[in-house]
């Protein structure tokens, strides 16, 4: 599996200590230029603080580029006005506004006409219920107002956290639908415990165990090996997960470790 | 003033069984707060002046009657802390308690006729039972809501007593203390000195109560609750008692501190229920260094000092010569202070205490990086 | 009857004042998390802005008529000033450390009043209006002060200027969005920190706009005015629920009114009593309404 082209998202060594508890211990992952990579890894493992940390939405150390751009010093709105959509893990709807306020709110004042065809398209229902407050939406409306708020600017990538947790099957179906037609456009970071959607979905895939990097690689290898995604994701019983740093291009790791790079994409 | 200022080093260091020099000598100056005691004992007998700092003598009664008060706000602060620096709880309302001790033994001996020696312990069971029922309520309610909690009791109990119910507070003139009740031996000019050993007696009460506590067990787990409740319930403790056990102590301490006030005072004052009176404790606390074991007291001596010696010096020429812009704020001790506490939060995150530490740790680190690149 | 027309309009005046200290309050604390104990000085602030323009300081200002018409504007306006300082140079360095800007907020409460009793004295100063307003309207039966119903008036304009603001601007969308779920307006592009120094301009500019008209109320202005006020604004604000303009908008009547009655019909303080002793009811009934964001 060829990357050749550069990553538009390199995050290295990416730290969060809230309080005085370590959460992340060094993620590495790149999201590549095109298509869908999925952020994946059992509960707890820190995929919604990786992605959070990478926003700045809590505090971080480390580095991540954006298209060649260190921003790890940036402020959350800076970061996010240089073109990232971002659909977080609970949706961030606004209950108390309107469906149509919460897509003003993502507005970006002064970049470009708002894409509201492209929203509209795709999500008509959002249309018929504009003046609908957001918090008497069904979950999936909701969700669809939260990818919409993503596609509303021409943003360079798009962050989904879990977007189809919670959600009737038939409406999974349509948000990785529209999520499958995004990533055609816009590279996406893609939280997601579903596996059917991650089949569907991913090209790449970063796997994280107990706040740091266990594997990186193809999404298709790893969830053609049951037993690499049963140690890794947690799919049904599992062993011990031992967390040491994944060291790069590092060779067969002994078995205790199951959390050395090459040895799962290869087996 | 700094080696004491870690008891945890000093246990571990006890611990060790081998004995070095260093350890020797800071197990001697373990007892280092004995010598500054025996100097503040002695004051009364002092007939030094401190110019600048004090009018006369110190020995004198109007400069006891300050060192006295200076020492009682510096107890109150420190038991106060043992909310806010030890337990992380913002009280609103710690004014109500002092206040409580304050009224009720004031009261009592106007009321029933009953001597001090009854009426006190009184005073002070009313100050804990008042302080275990309003605690018991607040909180029931975090963060915020509990700080506002506690500010709505002690507001509602200002406005009682300065309603003056049935006469029995004196509303805002508030009432003195009847003078046939007192021990003689706490009565009148010449026996200052008696107050002021009285003062002294209580600010070691706190001192030691509150050291003791904070080493306990339960001091332990209010450390735990102040860096992170929720981890405390996840080791199985509910914070809730142990909360509460903080309240009740700390308004206890200040019941008994409104006890010596009224003592020094000779009355009760609707101004030590206001909030405005919680806040100035708050002050005090910050300003000297919160969750340290001589920072509040500091805070208390010097908001004290500060508070009675400012307005005198506002009416001195040294003042009055000044331009307007700089005298006329110079004039308002509270402005002062005010102003000097946001500088404190600013500046001085942890109080003046933490000052030399904070300025030795910058040493140290030098030092010690020092040390290394010679290894 | 007249009686009882006296005391409500006279309760909704003072529901009035506390609405315009607590809209403020309220949009502060719901945006911030800030508990803004320096409230009360702003609203200080104002009145003696308005005292000092009115007294024939300000060029144009004076008790009467359009000259008192500047001299509230004015009195205003300082307090609005007075407001943005206040965050930008007290909050906002603190926004790390959200206990730290609670006690900063109450070191410029105290410092304030203290020092406007410095520069004006600390006896209430007697407060010059327009003849126009100082006489009294039959209504109903009763003989109703006019400055009550300039409060209420008052009160209402900010009202419906700050729900046209919260409903037709973006400034007011960005406010209300951040009352619900501030990291989320970042998440958006948003610099949710330029929404707080507007609420902190728009609570300044109401509470000082209290205070300009609260002088007519009480007759006098003195320093410690505002904070003494600001405790039944807390009780305003919890009730009607953090963030919650409207809810403050009732509150307010609620709270004057039970303190006009209660203060008549029973024992004086009696009123003041039960409203504060409502305050600590409510948020044990409903601490989650508080406390879900803050603790």
């Amino acid at each position: 599996m060829s990357t050749s082209p550069a990553p538009l998202l390199t995050v290295r060594d990416l730290r969060v200590v809230i309080g005085d508890s370590h959460i992340l211990h060094g993620v590495d992952l790149d999201v590549a230029a095109r298509g869908t990579t999925a952020l994946l890894g059992r509960n707890g493992s820190g995929k919604t603080t990786t992605v959070r940390g990478i926003l700045g939405l809590v505090p971080r150390t480390g580095s991540v580029l954006l298209g060649g751009e260190e921003t790890v010093r940036l402020a959350t709105h800076s970061l996010v006005r240089r073109g990232i959509g971002y659909a977080p893990e609970d949706r961030g709807v606004f209950a108390t506004l309107t469906v149509a306020e919460n897509l003003r709110l993502a507005e970006r004042p002064g970049a470009g006409q708002p894409a509201y065809d492209l929203v509209h398209e795709l999500f008509p229902e959002l249309g018929q219920r504009a003046g609908q407050a957001a918090g008497t939406l069904s979950g999936g409306q909701q969700q669809m107002v939260a990818i919409a708020r993503t596609l509303l600017n021409g943003n360079r990538l798009i962050i989904a956290d879990e977007p189809t947790k919670g959600l009737a099957p038939k409406v999974v179906t349509e948000v990785a639908q529209v999520l499958e037609r995004a990533a055609e456009a816009v590279p996406v970071l893609l939280v997601e415990q579903n596996l059917a959607v991650v089949r569907r979905l991913a090209r790449h895939c970063v796997v994280l165990a107990d706040g740091r990097t266990a594997h990186r690689g193809p999404a298709a290898e790893l969830l053609a090996d049951a037993d690499a995604a049963r140690r890794l994701l947690g799919v049904g019983r599992a062993g011990h997960d031992g967390a040491g740093p994944a060291p790069a291009g590092a060779s067969a790791g002994p078995a205790a470790h199951p959390a050395t790079r090459t040895e799962e994409a290869e087996v | 003033m700094t080696t004491a200022t870690r008891p945890r080093g000093e246990t571990r260091a006890a611990d060790r069984p081998p004995v070095t020099r260093s350890e020797r000598f800071r197990r001697a100056t373990r007892w280092w707060p004995a010598l500054p005691l025996v100097v503040l004992f002695l004051v009364p007998y002092s007939a030094l002046p401190l110019p600048g700092l004090l009018d006369g003598p110190i020995g004198s009664p109007g400069n006891l009657q300050l060192l006295s008060l200076c020492l009682v706000f510096g107890a109150l602060a420190t038991g106060y802390d043992l909310l806010l620096g030890r337990t992380g709880l913002l009280s609103f309302g710690h004014a109500l308690y002092f206040a409580a001790g304050t009224y009720v033994t004031n009261t009592i001996m106007l009321e029933a006729g009953l001597p001090f020696a009854v009426s006190a312990p009184l005073g002070l069971l009313a100050g804990v039972a008042l302080s275990a029922l309003l605690g018991a309520v607040s909180l029931r309610v975090t963060g915020i809501g509990f700080s506002m909690v506690t500010l709505a009791f002690a507001q509602a109990a200002s406005i009682l007593v300065q309603r003056d119910p049935g006469g029995v507070t004196g509303g805002e003139e508030g009432r003195a203390a009847p003078a046939d009740k007192l021990p003689a031996a706490l009565i009148g000019i010449e026996h200052t000195a008696n107050l002021y050993w009285v003062a002294l007696a209580y600010l070691v009460v706190v001192l030691l109560v509150v050291q003791w506590a904070v080493r306990s067990p339960t001091g332990r787990v209010w450390e735990g609750i102040k860096e992170n409740e929720r981890r405390v319930e996840v080791l199985g403790l509910r914070p809730y008692g142990f909360k509460l056990t903080a309240f009740v102590l700390a308004g206890a301490l200040a019941a008994l501190g409104g006890i010596v006030h009224l003592l020094l005072t000779g009355g009760a004052t609707p101004q030590t229920t206001t909030s405005d009176f919680t806040l100035s404790l708050l002050v005090m606390v910050v300003l000297g260094g919160s969750g340290t074991r001589w920072g509040p007291l500091a805070g208390g001596i010097l908001y004290t000092w500060a508070d009675h010696r400012l307005g005198d010096l506002s009416g001195s020429g040294a003042v009055t010569g000044l331009p307007a812009v700089l005298r006329v704020p110079l004039s308002q001790p509270l402005f002062l202070l005010g102003a000097l506490f946001v500088a404190v939060i600013y500046l001085l995150p942890g109080g003046l205490v933490r000052l030399p530490a904070r300025l030795r740790a910058a040493r140290t680190l030098r030092a010690a990086t020092g040390g290394k690149a010679a290894l | 009857m007249s009686t009882v027309v006296l005391l409500a309009l006279t309760g909704l005046g003072l529901g009035a004042l506390y609405f315009l200290v607590a809209s403020g309050l309220s949009l502060i604390f719901g945006l911030m998390d800030v508990l803004n104990f320096a409230h009360g000085a702003l609203m200080s602030v104002g009145a003696y802005g308005t005292w000092w323009a009115a007294s024939g300081h300000l060029p144009g200002a004076g008790p009467g008529g359009a000259g008192f018409a500047l001299a509230v504007v004015f009195g205003t306006a300082v307090g609005t000033v007075a407001a943005v300082l206040l965050e930008l140079a007290v909050i906002r360095p603190l926004y790390a450390r959200p206990r730290e800007q609670i006690l900063a907020t109450v070191g410029v409460g105290l410092a304030v009043p203290a020092l406007l009793s410095a520069i004006w004295g600390a006896d209430a100063r007697p407060f010059p209006g327009p003849e126009a307003l100082s006489g009294t309207v039959g209504l109903l039966g009763a003989e109703v002060p006019l400055n009550r119903l300039v409060l209420i008036a008052a009160a209402l304009v900010v009202l419906a200027a700050l729900r046209l603001f919260l409903g037709r601007t973006r400034h007011g969308l960005v406010v209300r969005a951040g009352v619900e779920d501030r990291a989320m307006v970042t998440a958006l592009g948003i610099d949710v920190r330029k929404a707080f120094t507007l609420v902190f301009a728009i609570g300044g500019a109401a509470a000082a706009l209290g205070g300009a008209i609260g002088g007519l109320y009480f007759g006098s202005v003195d320093p410690e005015q505002g904070t003494s006020l600001l405790i039944f604004a807390f009780v305003v604000v919890v009730m009607g629920g953090m963030g919650s303009l409207t809810g403050a908008a009732l509150a307010s009547v609620a709270v004057g009114l039970v303190q006009q009655f209660a203060n008549y019909y029973t024992t004086a303080g009696l009123g003041d009593l039960a409203v504060v002793v409502l305050l600590a009811a409510l948020l044990l009934i409903r601490p989650r309404g508080l406390t879900g964001r803050l603790a």
